[in-house]
């Protein structure tokens, strides 16, 4: 029932082993078949149902789903890891059982129906990644700096959504969201449960890097490495949307004022995110602020608090998880001895490695959500499901959004394909990273062009 | 799929006709990716292309110009959770469309034969993937498939710009993409809008429905900025000018010639239909646009030294009468429209392609650089000569045609515009003559020019019959449009009373 998860722990507790040995370079070799183990067991656990721990910890399609794609994006990172040059060797072992630490947190986030696993387990999660970040060859001080301002804004948004809890707790006597379900819709339309829950839900907020708690994203994903910073703009997400999604649904039919919050956050985190945006240089803030930006978008499926809206922001999430990793693929590929990649250096992209210009341009062109690609898919699926609830309003600021994100995701294929570069040495793809690229781009393609299947699975998991 | 039988009659052929066509240079596209070679990349593209002509004349012999349904109907579920399916089909708004986009493209590739040197096989692959989503455009019955045709059209139009553009592409490419998608993402929410009304995606089901009025007025405001940007129409045309210039010569065509024809197709199938009530009470100020464009496209045309610039702005003033018939609601006025549109296409295509010609032997666009043809390339001046007095409508060619039947249609609405649109065709005549006397005896110096190759006579050619044959016989064109756009204005009709 739990094989996820154990298979997950097993993961890390191996490379725990292999950090302690000496021989180091086979960790990497290990870690591939070792990850795709991981994601068959996910997926062939999708249909299993039950509870555990006294009912804290519940197995159902919807945590099986998310468990699932969780394995699978940290499945596509560990196989990124393939050019690694930005971790000391000396680490490697480390670093993956840190990965996978964190992905075996998220695993357990996802079924957490209770709020004191909620909280262990999004620590677990979260301690891993305050390890990781540090972890960063040939820099200066960035990536020190960029990990005490995670470890700081993670243990503030924490501390936030504790207090929430504890008048969770204060109002429901209980700390089962079962419990919780019975009472909280009672008092939604008191400053009390509205407050307690949008505290709560801070904890998550701050790992989608939603507005008010987005701030650390820009400055930590230039800090850190660039394959961890992949993992953190991706992987952790899918777990903070589950878990917003299982949380609004606490308040389901009495959440006016809850809504009216959350259409304020949406439409501020996507304006300010997408006008960001527009003017950075360097790709992975740029990815920053476009992932502020589409924590607003996600959030829209959340407050229609509806079974339609719930499905679409899970297949969001997915696609989301997808797309991202595209373009952060490329970057990792790029970047040149581990360093940040800018604007500038993707010139010319099209004639050095035709295959990266163009896993760039769907990753892009699928973030800007343009047809046929899964990002226009699924926010058709947001945007619909926010207007069926009558939130006309964040459609309108939504869709104006998506009209101003154009420019700066058009920028990233501007320069990859319109400006030609003086030196083009062309960049060398093995067999491995080829294919890598042609999976992004098919999954990408194949959630724009054929949303049915994943569609309705999501749709029964809600 | 019962309400489906309604409006749409089921293709009756034993292989889905309209699928085939779309999906073809899809499929050439796709096979271009695993070649090598330029000769036989651009083979392929154009053998692709050539044998899609052919298959949509199979439509055209077997198209009933008896019924105003929808023909040729295929229906497969796509996403059931939604409602939203593949469904096609079309009518006698769209059946030249298709004609003409299936004519163009393999015309484009020929053009392209010598012109694009680097990056063929991308090229190739844009210009069939180009073809796909616009044959996808004018069949979608479907809003999500409409939608997704018609976006799934600016990425290869992008990098159509922006890779074998001019000099200034990177501003024009980036101008065009952003304008145009301003404008779609109006038209996603206006169709969301009226899903969540009618609750479905069909086309179709949503024409003629009750709406109030106010949803009617707000729906068309979306509806028209998608539209009105993609035509374009006046003020909304910044962004043609900048792209019809940069783009390489069968981007340019490809842009005159289909793209700006979704504008005005849109109009006709959304706007009319969905939002009757809005539609006449804003036509008044869509005349006045078109109006506008039609005498500010003429002015600008007539201090242009940079003959695609010229050809681009006239497009607006042409544009601008198809628009006029549009927002007139007579039937002359949308015949008109219509005959405009495919008028504007084949000949201001046609100019587009002369263009390119002389481009490649002079490298230059400018009208003095390429002045004084007359003697050294004579058979170019022939054809050149034929496009431009077409392009001011000179009777007995196909745009006069399309201009009077726009003319009687708004006459019989309103004097005041019908006058204001006569001084915009002299203006038009004002202007292609003066292009035209500077090409052909601008210069009076010796060069040496090569007259045209054979491959570009077979490229004009069948343009030029176009132009002769449909301004001295009209009828069959006429005919076959006819009895949509009677249905289309008795169907208004009951619903404005």
């Amino acid at each position: 029932m739990i094989l996820p998860e154990l298979s997950t722990l097993i993961f890390s507790i191996v490379f725990l082993f292999l950090s302690l040995g000496k021989k180091k370079d086979s960790a990497a070799l290990l870690a591939k078949p070792l990850s795709i183990i991981i994601l068959g067991i996910s997926l062939t656990g999708i249909l299993a149902n039950g509870e555990l721990f006294s009912g804290a910890y519940r197995i159902d399609l919807f945590s099986q789903i998310f468990k699932a794609v969780i394995a699978y994006g940290f499945c596509l990172v560990i196989f990124m890891l393939d050019r690694q040059n930005e971790i000391e060797e000396a680490y490697f072992p480390e670093y993956i059982m840190f990965l996978g630490f964190s992905a075996l947190g998220l695993m357990m986030l996802v079924s957490s129906v209770e709020l004191i696993s909620i909280v262990i387990a999004l620590e677990v999660s979260s301690y891993s990644l305050y390890v990781i970040i540090p972890l960063r060859k040939g820099q200066a001080t960035v990536q020190i700096e960029a990990s005490v301002k995670y470890l700081f804004f993670g243990a503030i948004s924490t501390g936030i959504m504790l207090f929430g809890m504890s008048y969770i707790y204060g109002i429901a006597k209980s700390t089962f969201l079962s419990d919780i379900l019975k009472v909280l819709p009672g008092v939604m339309n008191q400053p009390i449960g509205v407050f307690a829950l949008i505290l709560t839900l801070t904890g998550f907020f701050f790992k989608l890097s939603l507005f008010p708690m987005h701030f650390w994203a820009p400055d930590i994903y230039e800090g850190a490495s660039n394959t961890t910073t992949t993992f953190i703009a991706t992987v952790p997400k899918i777990g903070a949307a589950a878990l917003l999604i299982r949380m609004t649904m606490l308040a389901s039919a009495s959440g006016a004022q809850l809504v009216n919050i959350l259409i304020v956050l949406a439409a501020v985190s996507m304006t300010l995110g997408n006008l960001v945006g527009l003017v950075q240089k360097d790709i992975k803030r740029l990815l920053a602020y476009s992932g502020i930006a589409h924590a607003g978008y996600l959030l829209m499926g959340v407050l229609a608090l509806s079974k339609d809206g719930y499905a679409a922001a899970i297949y969001y999430i997915t696609i989301y998880l997808f797309m991202n990793l595209a373009c952060f693929y490329v970057l990792v590929l790029l970047s040149k001895d581990g360093k940040n990649v800018v604007l500038d250096d993707l010139v010319g992209l099209s004639r050095r490695a035709p295959l990266l210009a163009f896993t760039l341009a769907v990753g892009a062109f699928s973030l800007a959500g343009i047809p046929p690609t899964g990002g226009f898919t699924g926010k058709l699926f947001l945007f619909m499901s926010a207007f069926r609830e009558g939130h006309l309003a964040i459609v309108i600021i939504g869709a104006v959004n998506t009209a101003i994100s154009i420019f700066y995701y058009l920028n990233l294929v501007r320069m990859s394909y319109s400006k030609e570069a003086e030196s083009a040495d062309p960049i060398q793809l093995t067999f491995n990273e080829k294919a890598l690229c042609y999976i992004f781009i098919f999954l990408v393609l194949y959630m724009g062009i054929v949303p049915f299947g994943l569609l309705d699975i999501f749709r029964l998991a809600v | 799929m019962m309400a489906l039988h309604k409006y749409l009659i089921m293709n009756t052929l034993c292989y889905p006709i309209l699928s085939i066509v779309i999906f073809l240079p899809l499929a050439g596209a796709i096979l271009l990716l695993f070649m090598r070679g330029e000769r036989s990349i651009k083979m392929t593209a154009l053998i692709t292309a050539a044998i899609n002509f052919p298959l949509s004349l199979i439509i055209y012999s077997g198209f009933d110009i008896g019924t105003e349904k929808f023909q040729f109907g295929e229906f497969a579920p796509w996403i059931p959770a939604y409602n939203i399916n593949y469904v096609l089909g079309i009518d006698g708004i769209t059946i030249f469309l298709i004609l003409l986009t299936t004519l163009l493209a393999p015309l484009c590739i020929l053009c392209s034969w010598t012109a694009i040197e680097r990056r063929v096989k991308e090229f190739m692959f844009c210009i069939l993937i180009m073809e796909t989503a616009m044959i996808g455009v004018f069949c979608a019955l479907d809003f999500i498939l409409f939608y997704v045709f018609w976006e799934a059209m600016l990425i290869p139009m992008y990098l159509l710009i922006a890779i074998w553009g001019g000099p200034n592409k990177d501003y024009a490419s980036i101008k065009f993409f952003i304008y145009t998608l301003f404008g779609s993402v109006f038209l996603l929410v206006a169709i969301i809008a009226v899903y969540l009304t009618t609750g479905t995606f069909s086309i179709p089901d949503a024409m003629f429905r009750d709406y109030g009025f106010s949803f009617q007025l707000w729906v068309f405001l979306a509806f028209a900025i998608a539209f009105a940007i993609k035509v374009p129409m006046f003020p909304f045309h910044t962004w043609l000018p900048a792209a019809h210039t940069e783009a390489p010569t069968a981007g340019s065509v490809f842009l005159a010639s289909v793209l700006l024809k979704m504008g005005t197709y849109g109009f006709l199938r959304f706007c009319l239909p969905i939002t009757p009530k809005a539609s006449v009470f804003f036509g008044p100020y869509m005349i006045a646009l078109s109006v506008i464009g039609i005498i500010y496209g003429g002015f600008v045309c007539l201090s242009q030294t940079d003959m695609k610039k010229l050809i681009a702005y006239s497009s607006v003033a042409h544009m601008g009468f198809a628009t006029l018939g549009i927002f007139s609601f007579t039937v002359f006025g949308w015949e008109g429209a219509l005959l405009q549109m495919l008028n504007h296409g084949v000949t201001t295509g046609a100019l587009f392609l002369c263009v390119g010609i002389v481009y490649e032997r002079t490298h230059s666009r400018e009208i003095y650089d390429n002045a004084g043809l007359g003697k050294i390339m004579p058979a170019y001046v022939g054809f050149f000569g034929l496009f431009s007095i077409s392009s001011f409508a000179f009777p007995g060619t196909n745009n006069f045609v399309g201009e009077l039947y726009v003319l009687i249609g708004i006459f019989s609405q309103s004097k005041l515009a019908g006058f204001f649109s006569i001084v915009g065709a002299l203006l038009a005549a004002a202007y292609m003559l003066r292009l035209l006397k500077q090409i052909v005896w601008g210069r009076e110096d010796k060069r040496e020019i090569a007259d045209m190759k054979a491959r570009e006579v077979i490229y004009l050619l069948p343009l030029a019959l176009f132009v002769v044959w449909m301004g001295l016989f009209p009828r069959p064109f006429v005919q076959v449009i006819e009895k949509t756009l009677m249905n289309l204005h008795s169907q208004m009709n009951i619903f404005l009373r």
